[in-house]
């Protein structure tokens, strides 16, 4: 399934996108997360394949890859088990670049595409030093979601809107994920720029972890991604069903 | 010429090479960071170019240099360790500048460019927290905020500078994520820069890190190299046959090679051996580092068969680090220089050696260098020869640990 094609299609139904983020890994029952939050209504899911040094990540996520790491994923294992998950939309695979860099670029885009996972986001690799991978993950047919900052100038959002595959990942405030107690008022004039160099799905990430701030963020962009405060649910005891029932109350206002 | 002496006028020597493209020397470094950080590494990036080829903006380094960090550091001639060791040791004396180590050169420079760039408050990570006593200070000398990120298991063992940076009016953030050191304190320091960038400058201590960063710490500890080759002209009529120094990160290491790439030396980079190479427990990530990427650069890094990032292990903070320089992966692949591992009992045998024979007392991350020397006079380093070694740290802070590890009960 290709990434853009299927948000493109879904945005065009008139319905605002939402992509939870799933720590790979992150306990034996992970996959029946990701079957519970596309059964709850997310348009793609992002794996999180856990890096040891994960800079862009706040505490919560640094708990979870670190608690998976712990638990034995690796690269390897967390694709091999997203081979199996059999859902009906696409998942995009996010971690860092010295996994990717470790095994090597044509390899590493190689198993995402054999898994059938459709897209990937490094966030500490820039435009100004993709090319090798990104060519590598184009010849794969591996779709790599470029991230936009608050701070990215007009000239160089444009060039990352348009070198950007499956969709722009704009940050929706500066700093690293994480739950916050306001949308960060970064976060719409993110969205207005990128929408207004690109005609390709545009989701804000980062600091967005309610249902009302899910509704004013997507208000801005084509939808929303939502990491930290899933995840804090899964670390904090919760399962599949308190996964399904935090995506289902998403998807309902967003829906609304 | 005239012997450069302490309260002599600094003289910087011209600027060194740029590396080539975005940042690389050879297939090392580059920009490897979150997007949110890039235009501040650009800004930067030229700040420091446009800054660095103005005499105003060196004259006002030199100034700072001379008068605040007390520059020139001598070169001591070592009479009785020479005669114990067989070899001829001369020791370059960055323990005798203000604040007590190397880490001043870069962080004076940077805090100029921080000021021009109007930057009022500055971050930090530090290992054995030297690098954050000098950030500190520097803060201070501007009035500038600073805070400092230092990993909780080296606030344990380093907690005299913790006292200090405090005292400098620095906050210390004590970082538990991961291996509680010098990595995970670089970690935490890129996690707060992308949320501060707009208003806060990262002084990172080492020649890690993104473009620019490895290039400019280079730049500003070259002064490190440059006055110790004219000193060992002076006092050897020559170049000394071998220039040694401790790598971590490896800032102290690039700026004194920086004034000996062109002679003839041997230049010799000590890396943390910890428990030995066969231990796994080191830092000696070019001797058995592989090629990745961590804090924005290309380098050779200490990494398990996923690449995840492996814990490293010194005895000394400062050391403790699982990459290095990429400048230093780039001149251990060309063979420009070597780098070989000592071992923190190694380490320690050099810092009370040092310190029996020449009442001085190294930090424990040059006692490595010192250490090597002793393993290796009379071997790799033939009788006779003529060595120069970075002293880039004086010793106090490492006291209380090592009379603990020494005697096995803490100092009262």
């Amino acid at each position: 399934m290709r990434l853009e094609e299927h948000l493109r299609a879904r945005r065009a139904a008139g319905r605002p996108l939402l992509v939870p983020y799933v720590t790979g890994g992150l306990g034996s029952g992970w996959l029946d997360v990701v079957r519970a939050v596309v059964d709850a209504g997310a348009d793609a899911v992002e794996i999180g394949i856990p890096f040891s040094d994960p800079v862009m990540d706040g505490p919560t996520i640094q708990e979870a890859s670190q608690r998976a790491i712990d638990l034995g994923a690796t690269p390897a294992k967390v694709i091999a088990d997203a081979a199996q998950v059999d859902v009906d939309v696409p998942l995009v695979a996010m971690t860092y670049y010295n996994p990717v860099h470790h095994a090597g670029h044509e390899r590493f885009a190689a198993s995402l595409a054999d898994a059938g996972i459709d897209g990937a986001i490094l966030p500490d690799l820039p435009l100004d030093e993709l090319d090798p991978w990104a060519d590598a993950a184009d010849r794969a047919g591996v779709e790599t979601v470029l991230l936009a900052a608050p701070t990215t100038p007009d000239d160089r959002l444009q060039a990352i809107c348009d070198r950007s595959r499956g969709f722009v990942y704009g940050v929706a405030l500066m700093g690293v994920t994480g739950e916050r107690k306001r949308l960060a008022t970064e976060a719409l004039e993110m969205g207005r720029r990128c929408k207004a160099a690109t005609d390709r799905p545009v989701l804000l990430g980062v600091g967005i972890s309610t249902p009302d701030q899910a509704v004013t963020a997507a208000g801005a962009a084509d939808g929303v991604i939502v990491g930290s405060a899933l995840i804090a649910r899964l670390l904090h005891g919760g399962g599949p069903d308190d996964a399904h029932a935090f995506v289902t109350e998403l998807r309902a206002a967003l829906d609304a | 010429m005239t012997p450069l002496q302490r309260g002599a006028a600094v003289l910087l020597g011209p600027p060194g090479p740029e590396p080539l493209g975005l940042g690389r020397f050879g297939e090392f470094g580059g920009r490897f960071i979150p997007e949110a950080l890039v235009p501040a590494l650009e800004e930067l990036e030229v700040a420091f170019r446009a800054s660095w080829a103005s005499t105003e903006f060196r004259d006002e380094l030199a100034g700072l240099l001379a008068n605040y960090a007390g520059r020139p550091t001598p070169v001591t001639e070592c009479r009785r360790l020479s005669e114990r060791l067989g070899v001829r040791v001369l020791l370059k004396r960055e323990d005798l500048t203000h604040t007590g180590s190397h880490k001043i050169n870069s962080v004076l420079g940077q805090a100029l460019l921080a000021r021009q760039m109007g930057k009022q408050r500055v971050i930090a990570e530090t290992g054995a927290g030297q690098h954050g006593v000098a950030t500190a200070t520097a803060a201070a000398l501007f009035g500038m905020q600073c805070m400092v990120f230092m990993g909780a298991v080296d606030v344990e063992r380093q907690a005299l500078n913790v006292w200090r940076m405090r005292l400098l009016g620095a906050e210390v953030v004590s970082v538990e994520s991961g291996s509680a050191t010098l990595k995970d304190a670089i970690n935490d320091a890129l996690r707060d820069w992308v949320a501060s960038v707009e208003s806060t400058h990262y002084c990172i201590g080492s020649v890690v890190g993104p473009h620019p960063y490895p290039w400019m710490v280079r730049e500003f500890q070259r002064v490190v190299g440059d006055e110790a080759r004219a000193q060992c002209r002076d006092l050897l009529g020559g170049d000394p046959d071998v220039v040694v120094a401790c790598v971590g990160g490896g800032s102290n290491a690039i700026g004194t090679f920086a004034g000996f790439l062109d002679t003839d030396a041997r230049l010799v980079g000590v890396e943390a051996g910890g428990l030995g190479l066969e231990s796994g427990q080191h830092g000696a990530s070019i001797t058995r580092g592989v090629p990745g990427v961590l804090h924005g650069a290309r380098s050779l890094y200490l990494q398990d068969e996923d690449g995840q990032i492996l814990e490293a292990h010194s005895v000394s903070a400062g050391l403790d680090y699982p990459g290095v320089g990429p400048e230093h992966a780039a001149l251990a692949a060309t063979g420009r220089a070597e780098y070989h591992p000592a071992t923190d009992e190694e380490a320690i045998a050099g810092f009370q050696l040092l310190a029996a024979t020449e009442g001085i007392v190294p930090a424990l991350e040059p006692a490595h260098a010192i250490g090597w020397l002793a393993r290796e006079a009379g071997h790799a380093v033939p009788h006779g020869s003529e060595v120069l070694i970075t002293l880039s740290g004086r010793g106090d802070k490492d006291a209380a640990y090592v009379a603990e590890r020494l005697t096995g009960e803490p100092l009262s």
